[in-house]
């Protein structure tokens, strides 16, 4: 059973998708959606258990040796982030019950599981995928099933932002087959190892830079990498609050896995570095991401705009990382990646909350209900200081890593525009805080209540967690690091 | 390098760009659609030209045949197809919905109405934020 | 109470703390709820009078706490600086909470809950403050005090109140990222420790960077309100007068100072500080500010936005204290923190007093207002005494270990600069009383009004009494603050 456990990362919520659709009442498909989503949390407990004891694991799927068949390959990268995507999925599933019946009209809310399944499905895929036409098979599952849940919002702007989403993510897509495509023209192999034991013996030949190319482009545009950010935040605010929650906690996250994956392991990051002034580019663009985002992220009325290019700007910290080129600098991306997840889960879900109990998420709406709904708000709060990067939460965290990186490749004056940009978040988080604690409550608001219990028990898992990582950092930062080590270490070598 | 000799290559960087510039350019959202499906059958054509070996024939095995064309890429690219296909049925979906929704599936009389739900936004939170500044500074004196 | 000293270490970080729990669950009986504070206070007091007697003894108290990053700990530890500012503040607290009690309720405030809740928090961080044993430590609980002091600043939820809030916030949390974050790490990254330590972490290789890191510190360190820094304070002032009595006094503005004179004790080390290029620089500015500030103050009409630049000038002292590297000028510093805590807590009770038993805020209505308060009047004239430094009050010797200070470092410009800025202190504080108590014969006397509610009355004059008590007996502050050095 052990053995098998890199398949049922796939394959439990894959099958479950289906049956969704096989039970008459959806609160019953929403249950069993949450026992679903909670196997494929167990398997990851354990993956990450089996990884911290053995190693790397490798799965050939079938029975096929790697190859002709398609391989799993689960390191400490990877089975992390597997229980990062697990369990925040779990987490928003608990929420999703209560709020998707609100929000959802009864004939839909089934589709919206299965729909929610298969997304859960794909990211898992990418994750533990060591095959490279694998990797874009997962994330078209993953990304037709995200256009599915945003075009479930009620608003009609979200079949808008859904259609832009599905244009722009199918360019993106079919920019990562194209390079996929090169890359096996020169190699013959789709395995990663493979082609990163193979790539450099022909990484003169334009045809691996331009697959390169491609590929980059594509990814990036998947992560929202500014200026290829355009679909995010009418994606992210117009869909349903729960899949807001589940994508801005996760989706993005894969995406950057995604191009970790290809420029340390399959690339490798001298090749990388010598073809291409990638970190220039990456400097450059996560800086302007993380400004220009958080620029637009002050002037924003709705919230969940708000953080929708709140987390554009995030992006860019993580690309930020990237660029530094060093360890220290990797471990600080994978960190943030974590860390974000939970920050950004925490205040989505409680969004949905605020959704939930008033129906709108606009700021001028929320005027004064820090009274109405303490818990919610306190959440919102705690989530938006953690973003900021106060101390005790996981953003110091992040913040503290990413900061120690930067000086130690001496780059004083990024170190200084990186704290500045910390301050705009500290502007979109303050005048939340004053709609909501220090502008008289409109006279409608009277009636409402706090949320139930069935979502601020998973928005203060989520916020627990995001002060617990805060204060003992040996799980995130440990992985993190050797992550970061064996990505620099094992670059290209076989197991 | 022998140009001609490369000539699907170059079928395929036309189609590619023929789509991308549909995408790009039209207003219309099905046609938009239909670029896009271009753009994915170009990459089709990239992998099955890669896949072919000069006197080879289609991979089925026979006795009479040695030399086969690479299977894999075909094999790929059915799951390509699949996906593409997909991508079309979502999106053509979604267009009918945006019809519903909009009346309309011509993007800048789409985006006229996206901007009037933003205006009203603005305008009812502004107004909001007036009166709110009033009536506390009336508090205040 | 008989607790391990580590254990009591951890209560008086705590009490506060779990007080907070008290006043919430309380909030809806007033009078459980005052008691609940007014408990803590004691208790706190108590603890922190056994920490003193311990320490004084030349025990060693230290808290290891859980482990933030690799080798960097959440980590307390009493040092005699520390223990002065927990003694400052732990006293001062108790007797802030009587009086906030007379002024909420004769001022019918509404969400006191909040406050005192908020105020509870302040002072569980100022403790984390006072004990902490590194630089990290030292920094969560500077952000903590700041977070929970806005809900203070902005308690009449007005839009003066927002925006004071905004500047408020701003300065003091965009300094404090900005500047003293980047500071921090740039030590961890330069000296790979964070610990305070006797002596400093610099030693002879990395004094470029220790002499770019110290004005980060100075300037990052926005409590201590130094020049262009400073904003911050008067905007605090829309908030109710024992916040302010809190945040200019004893809380917040001291926790600034007391950052900065450690920092410069334990993080640079004299020796080094007297080494570095960049002190004389800092050491000037501090000495504008005390001056501008000054100058501000005289042309201020509203008697709190008096008191607050006055404050500014007044913490500038003790930076210049710090900065002096001498061991007269750390010990004129940490006192100036004790005697300026009990005068201006004085002058601001007095101002909540006035504002709230005469419903006057403005300096040039106070006239003749003697008569019918004389109390606040007289523990007003006692308290400017003490910020002046005049004899028989306390803030004599802070000024008078300043003074030695700034001669021991050949500073005849400071010395300069501290003796024009006593005598402005007597242009702008001294005729408040005496046209109260002496007004002009033109001028129409107010009639109608009297002293305030009895707990503020008790408060204000135990800390004037307080600041004449320092005078007589200085010896125990005179050791802790000696004993910094050795």
């Amino acid at each position: 059973m052990i053995t098998h456990y890199p398949v049922l990362q796939v394959i439990i919520p894959l099958i479950g998708a289906p049956l969704c659709l096989l039970f008459p009442v959806p609160r019953l498909a929403g249950l069993f959606a949450l026992l679903v989503s909670s196997l494929a949390f167990l398997v990851s407990c354990g993956l990450l258990q089996q990884v911290m004891v053995h190693g790397t694991l490798v799965y050939a799927l079938g029975g096929w040796a790697a190859p002709w068949g398609i391989e799993y390959r689960i390191d400490y990268l990877n089975s992390y982030l597997l229980l990062l995507v697990s369990s925040m999925s779990t987490v928003v599933l608990i929420a999703a019950q209560s709020s998707i019946r609100r929000e959802l009209p009864q004939n839909r809310q089934t589709y919206f599981y299965t729909a929610y399944l298969l997304c859960l499905t794909g990211l898992l895929g990418i994750l533990a995928t060591g095959d490279a036409f694998n990797v874009f098979v997962f994330l078209e599952i993953s990304s037709l099933s995200s256009y599915t849940l945003i075009a479930l919002g009620t608003d009609r702007r979200a079949l808008t932002a859904s259609y832009q989403y599905l244009i722009m993510g199918t360019i993106g897509a079919t920019f990562i087959i194209i390079g996929v495509g090169l890359m096996y023209m020169m190699t013959g192999t789709l395995n990663m190892n493979d082609l990163a034991e193979r790539l450099p013996e022909v990484n003169h030949s334009r045809t691996v830079l331009s697959a390169f190319g491609f590929f980059i482009v594509g990814v990036c545009l998947k992560l929202a990498l500014f200026p290829l950010h355009l679909w995010l935040p009418n994606a992210y605010a117009f869909a349903p609050s729960i899949a807001t929650a589940f994508l801005a906690a996760t989706a993005t996250k894969v995406a950057v896995y995604v191009l970790i994956r290809y420029v340390f392991t399959v690339f490798g990051i001298e090749y990388v570095e010598s073809v291409l002034p990638l970190q220039e580019i990456f400097l450059v663009l996560g800086l302007v991401g993380i400004f220009a985002a958080s620029v637009s992220a002050i002037y924003q009325l709705n919230i969940k705009r708000l953080f929708a290019y709140s987390s554009v700007a995030q992006i860019g910290y993580m690309i930020l990382g990237l660029a530094i080129g060093t360890q220290l600098g990797l471990a600080a991306t994978l960190l943030h990646m974590f860390n974000h997840a939970l920050m950004k889960g925490a205040l989505f879900l409680a969004i949905g909350s605020v959704v939930y109990r008033i129906n709108s998420s606009q700021l001028n709406h929320m005027a004064g209900l820090g009274r109405k709904m303490p818990w919610t708000m306190a959440a919102i709060v705690i989530g938006g200081l953690s973003l900021v990067g106060v101390p005790l939460t996981v953003g110091f965290v992040s913040k503290w890593y990413l900061v120690l990186a930067l000086l130690e490749k001496g780059w004083w004056l990024v170190t200084v525009l990186v704290l500045i940009s910390s301050l705009l978040a500290l502007i979109y988080v303050w005048r939340i805080i004053e709609w909501v604690y220090f502008t008289p409550a409109r006279i409608h608001l009277s009636e409402v209540r706090e949320a139930p219990l069935s979502q601020l028990v998973p928005v203060w898992i989520l916020v627990i967690a995001n002060i617990y990582f805060g204060l003992d950092t040996s799980l995130t930062v440990g992985v993190s690091k050797l992550a970061a080590q064996s990505l620099f270490g094992l670059f290209g070598a076989a197991p | 390098m022998n140009i001609i000799g490369l000539y699907n290559y170059w079928i395929v960087v036309v189609l590619m760009a023929i789509g991308f510039f549909i995408v790009i350019a039209h207003e219309n959202l099905i046609k938009k659609l239909i670029g896009l499906s271009i753009f994915q059958t170009a990459v089709f054509f990239l992998y099955i030209s890669m896949g072919k070996v000069v006197g080879g024939t289609a991979p089925i095995l026979d006795d009479k045949w040695h030399l086969y064309s690479n299977p894999l890429p075909h094999v790929l690219i059915l799951t390509a197809i699949v996906v593409g296909i997909s991508t079309t049925a979502v999106g053509l979906a979604l267009v009918v919905r945006i019809q519903e929704a909009y009346g309309s599936i011509e993007e800048h009389e789409i985006q006229t109405l996206n901007a009037q739900d933003q205006i009203e936004c603005q305008l009812e939170a502004y107004g909001f934020m007036k009166n709110n500044a009033f009536s506390v500074k009336s508090l205040d004196e | 109470m008989n607790l391990a000293p580590e254990q009591m270490l951890l209560s008086a970080i705590l009490i506060p703390a779990l007080a907070v729990f008290g006043i919430i669950l309380t909030g809806r009986w007033a009078n459980i709820r005052e008691l609940v504070s007014i408990m803590a206070g004691l208790i706190l007091i108590n603890l922190v009078t056994g920490l003193y007697q311990i320490v004084a003894d030349g025990g060693l108290i230290a808290y290891q706490g859980p482990e933030l990053f690799s080798g960097l700990t959440i980590a307390f530890a009493i040092e005699p600086l520390g223990m002065l500012f927990a003694l400052v503040a732990g006293y001062l607290w108790l007797v802030t909470t009587v009086y906030s009690i007379g002024y909420m309720r004769g001022h019918k405030e509404e969400k006191q809950t909040r406050f005192f809740a908020c105020f509870a928090v302040a002072i569980s961080s100022v403790m984390g403050i006072a004990f902490s044993a590194n630089l990290l430590t030292l920094f969560i609980f500077y952000e903590i005090l700041t977070l929970s002091t806005y809900p203070l600043v902005t308690h009449s939820g007005t839009i003066k109140a927002k925006l004071g809030g905004r500047v408020y916030l701003g300065v003091l949390l965009t300094t404090s990222i900005l500047f003293l974050l980047l500071a921090i790490i740039g030590t961890w990254f330069v000296t790979g420790s964070l610990d305070f330590r006797d002596g400093g972490l610099f030693d002879s290789s990395t004094l470029g960077a220790a002499a770019v890191l110290l004005p980060l510190y100075i300037f990052g360190i926005g409590k201590a309100a130094i020049m262009p820094f400073h904003r911050w304070l008067p905007a605090a002032m829309v908030a109710p007068t024992p916040v302010s009595a809190l945040l200019h006094a004893v809380a917040v503005v001291k926790a600034g100072v007391f950052s900065v004179l450690k920092i410069c004790v334990y993080v640079f080390g004299l020796d080094t500080l007297r080494q570095l290029p960049t002190t004389d620089y800092l050491l000037y500015l501090a000495a504008v500010t005390v001056l501008l500030a000054s100058i501000v103050a005289m042309r201020q009409d509203n008697l709190k936005a008096r008191l607050a630049y006055s404050t500014v000038s007044q913490l500038s002292y003790i930076t210049i204290g710090a900065l002096l590297a001498t061991s007269a000028g750390v010990v004129g510093g940490a006192m100036h923190i004790a005697m300026h805590a009990f005068g201006k807590i004085t002058l601001f009770f007095c101002a909540g007093a006035i504002m709230v038993a005469a419903h006057k805020t403005e300096i040039s209505q106070m006239r003749g207002l003697g008569r019918q308060m004389p109390i606040t009047m007289i523990a007003f004239f006692i308290g400017s005494l003490s910020i002046i430094g005049l004899p028989p009050t306390g803030g004599t010797w802070g000024k008078w270990f300043l003074m030695i200070g700034a001669l021991d470092a050949g500073q005849g410009v400071i010395m300069a600069v501290l003796m024009i800025s006593s005598l402005l202190n007597i242009a702008y504080l001294l005729p408040i009383p005496i046209r109260a108590f002496y007004p002009n014969d033109d001028v129409e006397r107010p009639t109608g009004i009297k002293e305030a509610p009895l707990p503020s009355l008790v408060a204000l004059s135990v800390t004037a009494a307080g600041c004449i008590v320092l005078f007589f007996f200085t010896g125990p502050l005179y050791e802790l603050a000696l004993a910094i050095l050795s």
